[in-house]
């Protein structure tokens, strides 16, 4: 399907319940390549539980996610990561008692090959890749913006840039799309800025990027399509322009005039 | 007073001197003054002393290997002793006449060198078996079952009296052999040319243990330093940020409990060679916990706090405490209290008394030491930064210049 070429996630008819509780009901949306994708609602309308039904972290109950073409619903997080799909978390989930440098070293987890006979006895394949493991890290600290603060344990580094920290972290697994749930909850303006202009540089690296934010000039500044949810229900679909103006959209956010 | 000084800051953990390289060093001269001191100050018959020395680095290669799983993997291990038990009863079993006398009824004497491999890789697949179907669950879910393997696995050698010969355990193992080029007056016989030579001294086992743990040392530096230490430290953080990162948790979790057993079964292959003897009472509970203790009181995590911690405890444990009840008596004769000595009716003499105690003592030392000191006593180096961020202004600057930029 020559359609499915530029698509690179596929929500289809995914469902997730806990119990009695429907979190997720029959939501169905594309993500394109390349593209800002923004997913929106009021709170516990079921944002971050759709992240974890991509992720492996709670398989969907019904339905499939298709990425890059491929089903991954029911695929553990380790594997999702492999994919091709990483993600940061809504309150910020770092290593704390690891350094940023080693945080963002263990994104590159999936993407080296040291065997442990090779790091018991540091052989010269697994020096080498430590090295580059290395370089890589410092060259995504510096990406976002933190390298200075390497050193520090992350639990030490600023808010703002924990989250920056968080994001290089996943960057450093090599993903084809990148969630972010909640980048700029707790930002300044300033830093809002900022966290737009870094979205645009991931997004040239050709990382498709889809996220959770609350916050709407964020939000309608950089996303091309947006998907809004409430009560697990997918109310809205489609660029900013639509959204802003769409009758449900606005009585979810601030209840029905009466 | 320079010396002093840097004492103090590594006390106090200065973040600017790391104390790694001088416990290390401390530790390498320690290694190698022991016997010599043994032996000077008794003039040649310190025996005693450098055998008590290659027993404390037995505890020493557990509290190594059950820090790869505590310290590094945050996995809380509370039957490490059953690996133990496992690498000691395998080499039993491998190195001694003890085959002929069960179902077998072939003996089969594996070389030392040979042996110890296999005790570690049987232990180290104990820790698959053990691990696999428990390692889905977290912290104090696995600490109890991690307790029920280590209190089945004594009982099952001592129960299967057929194999084991139950209580009595399996005595007479083979003594370790060493090439002709290591043979000489240490070993305890005069140098020669002889081919297959029999390590009965104690400062041949003190010499290997020293040869056996700093392997291990590096080896485990090693690994803390790899990609698959990162991976042990990023699941103890948190898990389920460190699968999403692409860790595969329960992987990377079942190498750490293998590879602390593979340390476990080395020593206890080491401990059953030297003492040529195994019985299921040396592997109980409290084996668990003391090494447990070596390591949270060394500083977890941290390899050259973890071996202070166990040549302190190893030395209050087994040396100190044992040698309380004369001590006490002792001090109740200078004092003009001797009194006390004999025991008086309901009154059991203080040696005696001192005994009952003991463990007590040993107690309130260990919650004087978490007290003062909860890090352990030579914890990971505190990065630098650590006392520089977090603080005040850096926030509130920060937080200005966003005010007035945006």
């Amino acid at each position: 399907m020559s359609a499915g070429e530029d698509l690179i996630l596929k929500i289809e008819h995914v469902t997730k319940r806990f119990g009695g509780l429907v979190a997720v009901d029959d939501v169905s949306f594309d993500v394109k390549r390349g593209e800002v994708f923004a997913l929106i609602g009021p709170n516990g309308a079921g944002k971050t539980t759709l992240f974890n039904s991509i992720t492996g972290i709670f398989p969907p109950t019904e339905g499939q996610v298709r990425f890059e073409g491929r089903d991954i619903a029911g695929s553990k997080p380790h594997q999702a990561a492999a994919l091709g799909i990483a993600r940061t978390f809504q309150n910020i989930r770092l290593f704390e008692y690891m350094s940023a440098l080693d945080n963002v070293r263990v994104g590159q987890h999936c993407r080296t090959h040291s065997k442990l006979w090779d790091s018991l006895f540091k052989t010269p394949y697994e020096r080498h890749e430590e090295q580059a493991i290395t370089e890589r890290a410092m060259d995504l600290l510096r990406f976002v913006g933190i390298e200075q603060r390497a050193e520090e344990y992350a639990r030490n580094l600023a808010y703002g840039q924990q989250r920056r920290l968080e994001i290089a972290r996943a960057l450093a697994t090599r993903p084809h799309l990148l969630l972010l749930d909640e980048p700029a909850a707790g930002f300044t303006p300033q830093e809002k800025v900022e966290l737009m202009r870094l979205v645009d540089k991931i997004l040239a690296e050709g990382i498709t990027v889809f996220l959770i934010e609350h916050d709407m000039k964020v939000v309608m500044g950089i996303s091309r399509n947006i998907a809004v949810l409430d009560h697990g229900e997918l109310i809205a679909l489609g660029p900013p322009e639509t959204i802003r103006t769409d009758q449900r959209v606005i009585e979810a956010y601030l209840g029905k005039g009466g | 007073m320079i010396v002093l000084r840097t004492i103090r800051k590594v006390w106090e953990t200065d973040p600017r001197v790391d104390p790694n390289p001088v416990v290390y060093a401390l530790l390498a001269i320690g290694a190698i003054a022991i016997p010599i001191w043994a032996q000077a100050s008794t003039g040649g018959n310190g025996d005693f002393w450098i055998s008590v020395s290659a027993d404390a680095g037995v505890y020493i290669l557990l509290a190594i290997g059950l820090n790869v799983v505590v310290g590094f993997a945050g996995l809380l291990d509370l039957g490490y002793a059953a690996f133990f038990a496992i690498g000691a009863y395998t080499y039993a079993f491998i190195a001694s006449e003890h085959l002929a006398s069960t179902p077998i009824g072939t003996a089969v004497h594996l070389p030392f060198w040979i042996a110890l491999f296999i005790a570690l890789f049987v232990a180290a697949a104990f820790g698959l078996v053990l691990g696999a179907p428990t390692l889905r669950l977290r912290g104090d879910y696995l600490a109890i079952v991690t307790l029920g393997f280590g209190e089945i696995v004594p009982r099952v050698f001592r129960n299967l009296s057929a194999w084991t010969h139950g209580v009595n355990g399996i005595s007479a193992l083979d003594k370790p052999v060493l090439p002709v080029w290591l043979s000489g007056p240490w070993s305890g016989d005069p140098l020669q040319v002889i081919q297959s030579f029999k390590i009965v001294a104690p400062t041949g086992f003190y010499v290997i243990m020293v040869l056996l743990v700093v392997g291990c040392v590096v080896l485990v530096n090693n690994l803390r330093r790899s990609r698959v230490g990162r991976a042990w430290m990023a699941v103890r953080e948190d898990e389920v940020a460190a699968a999403a990162m692409g860790v595969n948790t329960v992987r990377i979790k079942l190498l750490a409990f293998a590879i602390g057993a593979a340390f476990s079964g080395f020593a206890g292959a080491f401990y059953g060679a030297k003492l040529s003897l195994v019985s299921p009472e040396n592997f109980d509970f409290s084996v668990s916990i003391t090494i447990l203790v070596m390591i949270v009181l060394g500083g977890m995590g941290n390899i050259p706090g973890v071996i202070v911690g166990s040549i302190l405890i190893y030395a209050i444990t087994f040396l100190f405490l044992p040698a309380l009840p004369p001590l006490a008596e002792d001090w109740a004769r200078n004092l003009g209290l001797s009194g006390l000595v004999p025991p008086n009716g309901e009154w059991p003499g203080i040696g005696q008394e001192v005994q009952r105690l003991k463990f007590l003592l040993f107690g309130i030392v260990l919650v004087l030491t978490m007290l003062l000191r909860p890090q352990g006593l030579i914890p990971s180096r505190v990065r630098k930064q650590e006392l520089t961020t977090g603080s005040p202004e850096d926030q509130t600057i920060e937080d200005v210049n966003a005010e007035t930029t945006a």
